[in-house]
């Protein structure tokens, strides 16, 4: 089942002068090697294409079924230089639960958010198709 | 569990934040500690720049009034000590405020020590080599230098603990370091002992930004939805002698404290999760374990620890311009072809008045402002904003901005929606620079009042 992200895993974004941080957490442990497997350092980056100017990097944290990227030149600059208006990037990090991802049919139940009849379906609504 | 548990409460994540909630945790925390977090990167430089202009200004926090008239009945009462960062770039001074409201609540020969020299800005251009950033010299920010301030760690504060301080309020401290500090002092731990400091600061971490872990900066309707996101409590850490931390929140509160809300806050600002830097420990998440012990309780275990890093990170504020900024509305049928219109004038017009910028950025705010070129509309917004910005090196050219939204109103698009100007449309930028300076450098200064 082809689903974007929001229903597989809450975000979090942090700033430190130019750099954001985005943290991508797994809903369920099973849900965990779904993100680990498709959602790349190298999509990640494509994904923020315009956005994030420099390297994303990725760090992974089994324990707590989490990825965190790092993204440089993400930040217009660095917060006070920024002349976007979320200088902060504090809403960076949602635009990444648009991200399309392929869950095993048998995880659909580990999904958040999908409503009776998304979860019926052979496919959910994607994004921007 | 063995020996004796300390309760700390967080009594603010920023100069901004609420006051209630500290007045309950003070008041109904049962705390040993409470600590207050009320400075961001660019605190020090902004209180720098009022400073020159505005000489009655005290230099510390301007909220410092009101925090500790609202928490100090409630510390007084159940002898609850706070630390706090509150001192900005006068912690002396703001030492002798807290005097004046402990005397005023009859409050007598308490002690308050200030934690000072964290200022480096006469110095900074002959401490350090390189911007971190960029790799520049540090010297190539000499014209534009406003301030300089090093980030000092948990010892000084630990050391005015040792001599009687009911109150600590500092200047410049890395954020966890004002959590840390109680649990070094409490416990007796040694300040070179990066296991047991490893999980005090990670605990410090989850604390310094305050609601961000018991429901704040969270709520996503139908995937994360938080009870009474109106009614947040800042989080109380109940700490055992090993660091073993339950982290939870006062009854009766809004907001939740789960194994979500602490992962969210354990990533949060943290880039390598193995090697999260600070004066007193190098971090390592990677091996916390979280457990939900009860409602809105988490038990953190396990955060590691490495040595310190041999230098002190130091941030240096420069004067770097202007930025001018405004925004005009459009509504209704054929609303996003008007704003594309009103752009496309916008873009002559600069043109033709000779705009002198850096960088211009000229967003629809309901199409493609917040996220810019990764924005997935899904239809046609039925209003919206043109905001437009720029970044220049005076501020007559960052008032042109204005100027020229001025313009929109009688010689622009039909139907154009107008605030009338009477805010400040140009704002001065003050960069934040990082680099390293040796630990042997620095002396933190100690100094006591009482009331």
């Amino acid at each position: 089942m082809r689903v974007i992200l929001r229903h597989v895993a809450h975000v979090r974004s942090g700033d430190k002068g130019n750099t954001s941080n985005i943290a991508v957490i797994a809903y369920s442990p099973a849900l965990y090697p779904v993100l680990k497997e498709q959602l790349t350092a190298a999509r990640v980056k494509d994904f923020y294409a315009g956005v994030v100017h420099g390297p994303v990097d990725r760090y992974e944290v089994d324990g707590l079924h989490a990825l965190n990227f790092v993204a440089q030149g993400a930040l217009g600059g660095g917060v006070s230089r920024s002349l976007c208006l979320d200088n902060y990037g504090k809403s960076l990090s949602s635009a990444l639960l648009a991200f399309e991802l392929d869950v095993p049919d048998e995880l659909v139940g580990e999904l958040r958010g999908l409503d009776d009849a998304d979860r019926g379906a052979a496919v959910s609504r994607p994004e921007g198709s | 569990m063995s020996g004796r548990v300390i309760r700390i409460g967080a009594g603010a994540a920023w100069w901004g934040d609420r006051i209630e909630p500290a007045r309950w945790n003070a008041e109904r925390g049962d705390l040993d500690y409470l600590c207050f977090e009320t400075m961001a990167e660019a605190t020090v430089s902004a209180a720098q720049v009022r400073a020159r202009r505005d000489p009655t200004f005290p230099g510390y926090d301007s909220y410092l009034d009101d925090r500790f008239a609202a928490v100090l009945p409630g510390c007084l009462a159940r002898g609850t000590k706070i630390v706090t960062n509150q001192g900005w770039i006068n912690p002396e001074g703001a030492a002798d405020r807290v005097a004046y409201w402990l005397r005023e609540l009859g409050a007598r020969g308490r002690r308050i020590a200030a934690v000072g020299g964290s200022l480096l800005t006469d110095r900074v251009l002959e401490l350090t080599d390189t911007v971190l950033e960029d790799g520049r010299p540090t010297s190539t920010l000499r014209d534009g230098l406003v301030s300089a301030e090093v980030y000092l760690g948990a010892e000084p504060i630990v050391a005015a603990l040792h001599d009687g301080a009911d109150v600590v309020i500092t200047g410049r401290v890395a954020d966890p370091s004002l959590f840390l500090a109680p649990m070094m002092y409490e416990f007796g731990w040694d300040p070179l002992d990066a296991t047991l400091l490893g999980q005090g600061s990670g605990i410090g971490h989850l604390m310094e930004c305050g609601a961000q872990v018991t429901g704040g900066y969270f709520a996503d309707p139908g995937v994360k939805d938080v009870p009474e996101p109106w009614n947040l409590s800042f989080p109380i850490a109940e700490v055992e002698p090993d660091g073993t931390a339950v982290l939870t929140k006062l009854d009766g509160t809004g907001g939740v404290v789960d194994l979500r809300t602490v992962k969210e806050q354990l990533l949060y600002e943290v880039h390598d999760p193995g090697n999260y830097l600070t004066p007193d420990v190098t971090v390592d998440f990677t091996t916390a374990r979280l457990e939900q012990v009860g409602p809105d309780r988490v038990r953190v275990t396990g955060i590691g620890g490495k040595p310190r890093p041999a230098t002190l990170k130091v941030s240096i504020a420069c004067a770097e311009g202007f930025i001018g900024e405004d925004m005009f509305f459009y509504a209704g049928p054929g609303a996003v072809q008007r704003a594309q219109l009103a752009k496309r004038v916008l873009e002559e017009r600069f043109r033709i008045v000779g705009l002198r910028a850096e960088e211009v950025r000229i967003d629809l705010l309901g199409v493609d402002a917040i996220h810019g070129p990764v924005s997935k509309p899904r239809c046609e917004p039925y209003e919206v904003a043109v905001r437009v910005a720029a970044r220049t090196s005076s501020r007559e050219e960052a008032l042109k901005v204005g100027r020229e939204v001025d313009g929109m109103a009688v010689s622009g698009i039909g139907m154009t929606g107008k605030r009338v100007p009477h805010q400040d449309r140009a704002r001065e930028v003050i960069g934040v620079w990082s680099s390293l300076v040796a630990r042997d450098a620095v002396t933190p200064t100690i100094t006591f009042v009482e009331s």
